[in-house]
């Protein structure tokens, strides 16, 4: 079936989702932009069922070694989490769930080596209901809040415990204050650098002494986890005076507390940050980045209005992407296409557009790593650098041996699927550069790929040359400059 | 900080201005910029290397009190001899084949290297040593800046990348580097086989060299489609190649043994980029334990370094090769209570190869926590720098790479005790 392009829906869906399948596609076209976006951030009117729907025919397949565990197998978890990129109905949840995990950057690997494979996945990746502690994983952590309350979020992730082993909460103790969560709060997840002072990471990392983790449940039945404690004796009481504001009224010290009463520390000090006029600002030119465009510096027009939103909202995450993605700069020509693909988004593109029958999740895996993103093991607490250093050569190769790997695969399926529209070459290339959603090719370009759809015989559209030349063709598109761009 | 890197754009992404070549005539070009030249490989300790454990003051008792579990016990460094200040230094017991170098007269330890108001944070850190521009760090690499001053046009294999993502190092106005973690695993898929194949990688070769017009992002992405595409054959060769060591299966140990090939087939390239990482260690250093955190570090950057080394000389390429490596900070001196260390300052760089004038340089710190002790900082909390990274960088611009570093750094950084090559 052939595409009919909708260029606004597709921007939409591509910065706010991962593409769109042809059933989002005709989906929400028939809507007014200010509908879609609407639908987008209200997507609890969604049933989410999509995980229900692994291992179904008519889906993107997954591969099982033994049983499919994605609360306990990091494998299976990138897994699942590939699958719902792909079919979600909720695509600006999982878009946030991927803005957050590169925000609050934890990795798998860290918590693994200390606490091993199994338990590792489940602070991770576990869901809740699925898990016998009911460990609540990161990633279900930044899905249950992917449009929440930015404060709310803080204050989880300072208890969250993957984040108490990644950034070593876990041993921050009155005697031996630990500065890496104190200090990486302040430079990646509030405020960011010059915002704050060497004494402030000093104070901060006091307020988080005996915000540590305990061992809870029992072995005999799987339900043993470490979840977060707050370990009075090992608050450090004493007053902690900060070169920033963090009480409403002014006041930039916390005051002394009974060990009791210590946690409040930690909780003032989120609000305090959170209602940073700075953080707002923080957020706002990342969300321009990563929702609107990384090709120019983010306009300090649409910074000041979206850091007004989150303010006057209360740190309101739902308000503000709403504001985002109905902002004019979202919609200014300049910045469609105007982003790099992130390696996921990628893949999961092509994967819909291409299609996804037959194929497994799992293939997806070591090419993802080969361009520079493994699921739940960012590189550092600052997430992936993203843009252009997406596009090393090596990476590069990478992207276009996936669309390789991808258009093999669908051979038969895109033989078949162009199999009215192979009648002359043009209108064969003409249906691929439309079933592929790409930023504008240069003609000397599309000239090309239609020498070669004859380079090697005259054209006769017959089902063994569409099946040596659809997924030719895909190979050179999907894996060309114009289809990194989003 | 990195997220205004990220806006690479601001930075001047100028269109690539590549012009397509056949893989002869790069070779040709890659001797006549000197093929078996010199070669400067560029190591990168990820996360700020605990100094203080790698070389070791074991002299000093503050290093005791202030390092409980982590000091590295007297008895057990691998005695080197004593600096300038006359304070005796021992590497960390695991290093055997680093102090073999040292014995030889090819490793130099530029103590306590760093910068006036050195950055605790990772990234801001990393940024300016890899620009060499604290005031600017969002400016291209330093070794970056270099390869744009190469004549040009460049070979596209001038820069060579052992990780898989761009380092900002290398970050150039108009060199890309490529990245190659894998030369075995660097090549052109392609759905169909024989003829088919042919024809898409011929035609993908075509339109790499399309140069698309005031689109500078999406010029970027083509520039590294080419680069990817006219390097293949050249890495082919590198892939096959056999050293004379065994390397270990790490990263590291891997990485080494690439650019060991790359070296040995004379391909044409003059800058490695290789990296490890872990270096964090806020918790759980364990520095004396075998198999512990910082132990294990240690392990694998020596059996990575010895085999390069011993494999280069047997090549007969010693001579042509060195070695430097950087990390964004040292640690405190005081451990936390987790038995690791914080984010710290000043730290020690190590050059290694055929031609370095191996020994101490610098001075060690006292490691006397009064707030008035002259080589700490921070009130006695961090070591303080005595040379200007920047000094470093430029003897090996300078003495090494033959290139001028008073423009390449923006300032005459030269320090004439730095005579180790």
């Amino acid at each position: 079936v052939a595409r009919t392009p909708n260029r606004q829906i597709e921007h939409l869906l591509r910065r706010a989702g991962f593409g769109a399948r042809p059933d989002e596609l005709d989906y929400y076209s028939g809507q007014a932009v200010s509908e879609v976006v609407d639908a987008l951030v209200s997507y609890e009117q969604v049933a989410d069922e999509v995980d229900s729907n692994i291992g179904r025919s008519g889906y993107v397949g997954t591969t099982t070694r033994g049983v499919f565990s994605p609360n306990t197998n990091i494998t299976d978890a990138r897994q699942r989490w590939l699958f719902r990129l792909v079919h979600s109905d909720r695509p600006l949840q999982e878009k946030m769930t991927l803005f957050w995990h590169n925000h609050f950057a934890t990795g798998y690997s860290k918590v693994a080596g200390a606490l091993g494979a199994l338990e590792a996945t489940r602070y991770m990746a576990a869901r809740a209901s699925e898990d016998p502690g009911g460990v609540r994983g990161q990633i279900e952590l930044f899905r249950d809040m992917a449009l929440g309350n930015f404060r709310d979020l803080l204050f989880e992730v300072a208890k969250d415990t993957a984040m108490l082993v990644w950034l070593d909460g876990r041993t921050n103790t009155k005697a031996k204050p630990q500065e890496n969560f104190a200090r990486e709060i302040m430079e990646l997840f509030t405020v960011g650098v010059g915002h704050y002072t060497e004494s402030d990471v000093y104070a901060g990392a006091r307020v988080f002494t005996g915000w540590n983790l305990q061992r809870m449940g029992s072995a005999a039945n799987g339900s043993a986890h470490l979840e977060f404690a707050y370990v009075a004796a090992q608050h450090d009481t004493g007053p902690k005076t900060f070169s920033f504001p963090v009480y409403p009224d002014g006041g930039s010290t916390i005051p002394a507390r009974s060990a009791g009463d210590g946690m409040q520390d930690g909780i003032d000090f989120i609000n305090g940050l959170a209602a940073l006029p700075a953080t707002g600002r923080y957020l706002a030119a990342k969300l321009f980045r990563f929702f609107v465009s990384e090709f120019r510096p983010p306009d300090p027009s649409f910074v000041d209005r979206i850091a007004r939103v989150y303010l006057s909202s209360r740190y309101d995450m739902r308000a503000v992407l709403r504001e985002v993605l109905l902002s004019p700069e979202f919609w200014d020509a300049r910045s469609v296409w105007g982003r790099y693909a992130w390696p996921v988004e990628y893949v999961v593109r092509l994967l819909k557009d291409v299609g996804w029958v037959g194929f497994s999740v799992d293939s997806a895996l070591t090419p993802l790593a080969n361009m520079g993103l493994v699921l739940y093991d960012p590189p550092d607490v600052a997430g992936w650098d993203a843009g252009q250093t997406w596009f090393s050569s090596g990476a590069m190769l990478a992207r276009m041996n996936f669309a390789s790997t991808l258009a093999a695969n669908q051979r038969f399926n895109l033989a078949t699927s162009s199999k009215g529209f192979a009648q002359t070459p043009q209108g064969f290339l003409a249906y691929y550069a439309s079933a592929l959603d790409m930023a504008p090719s240069d003609t000397i370009v599309r000239d090309e790929w239609l020498k070669y759809l004859t380079a090697t015989g005259t054209w006769t559209g017959s089902d063994a040359q569409r099946q040596a030349k659809a997924p030719g063709l895909v190979h050179l598109i999907g894996g060309s400059p114009e289809y990194q761009l989003q | 900080m990195k997220v205004t890197r990220r806006q690479f754009v601001k930075g001047g992404v100028a269109a690539f201005t590549v012009t397509f070549a056949a893989p002869e005539f790069l070779s040709d070009l890659a001797r006549a910029q000197g093929a078996r030249g010199r070669n400067l490989v560029v190591l990168y300790l990820g996360g700020g290397n605990d100094a203080l454990s790698m070389l070791v003051p074991y002299n000093d008792p503050f290093y005791y009190t202030r390092r409980p579990t982590l000091g590295v016990p007297a008895g057990q460094v691998l005695q080197i001899g004593t600096d300038s200040s006359r304070t005796a230094l021992g590497l960390h017991p695991r290093l055997t084949g680093l102090r073999q170098i040292f014995d030889e007269g090819r490793l130099a330890l530029i103590q306590r290297t760093g910068y006036e108001n050195q950055s605790r944070s990772h990234f801001l850190g990393t940024d300016i040593w890899s620009t060499a521009d604290p005031g600017n760090p969002q400016a291209l690499g330093w070794i970056g800046r270099y390869l744009d001053a190469l004549p040009s046009p460049a070979d596209p294999l001038v820069g060579w990348n052992t990780a898989g993502i761009l380092p900002h190092v290398l970050q150039a106005n108009h060199t890309s580097v490529p990245a190659i973690a894998n030369p075995a695993t660097y090549s052109f898929a392609s759905p169909n086989g024989a003829v088919e194949a042919a024809a898409e990688r011929s035609a993908a070769l075509r339109i790499a060299s399309h140069v698309p017009v005031d689109r500078p992002e999406l010029a970027f992405v083509y520039g590294s489609t080419e680069a990817a595409l006219a390097t293949l054959d050249r890495v082919l060769t590198v892939a096959s190649y056999t050293p004379t060591v065994a390397y270990p299966n790490t990263g590291l140990g891997q990485a080494f043994r690439a650019v060991a090939g790359a070296m040995v087939r004379g391909i044409g390239t003059r800058v490695f980029y290789v990296t490890t990482g872990g270096f964090d260690t806020h918790s759980a250093q364990n520095t004396n334990v075998a198999n512990g955190a910082y132990y294990t570090l240690m392990a694998t950057l020596n059996d990575a370094i010895l085999a390069f080394y011993n494999d280069v000389r047997q090549q007969g390429l010693l001579e042509d090769t060195l070695v430097l490596s950087f990390s964004e900070f040292g640690r405190r001196i005081s451990e936390n209570g987790s038995s690791g260390t914080d984010h710290g300052a000043a730290s020690t760089m190590l050059v290694l190869g055929g031609r370095v004038n191996g020994g101490l340089y610098g001075t060690a710190p006292s490691l006397n926590p009064d707030p008035n002790n002259p080589t700490l900082e921070n009130n006695g909390g961090d070591v303080r720098h005595e040379f200007d990274f920047r000094s470093v960088y430029a003897r090996v611009i300078d003495g090494w790479l033959g290139a001028n570093s008073l423009p390449l750094l923006n300032g005459d950084f030269r320090n004439p005790r730095l005579s180790f090559v």
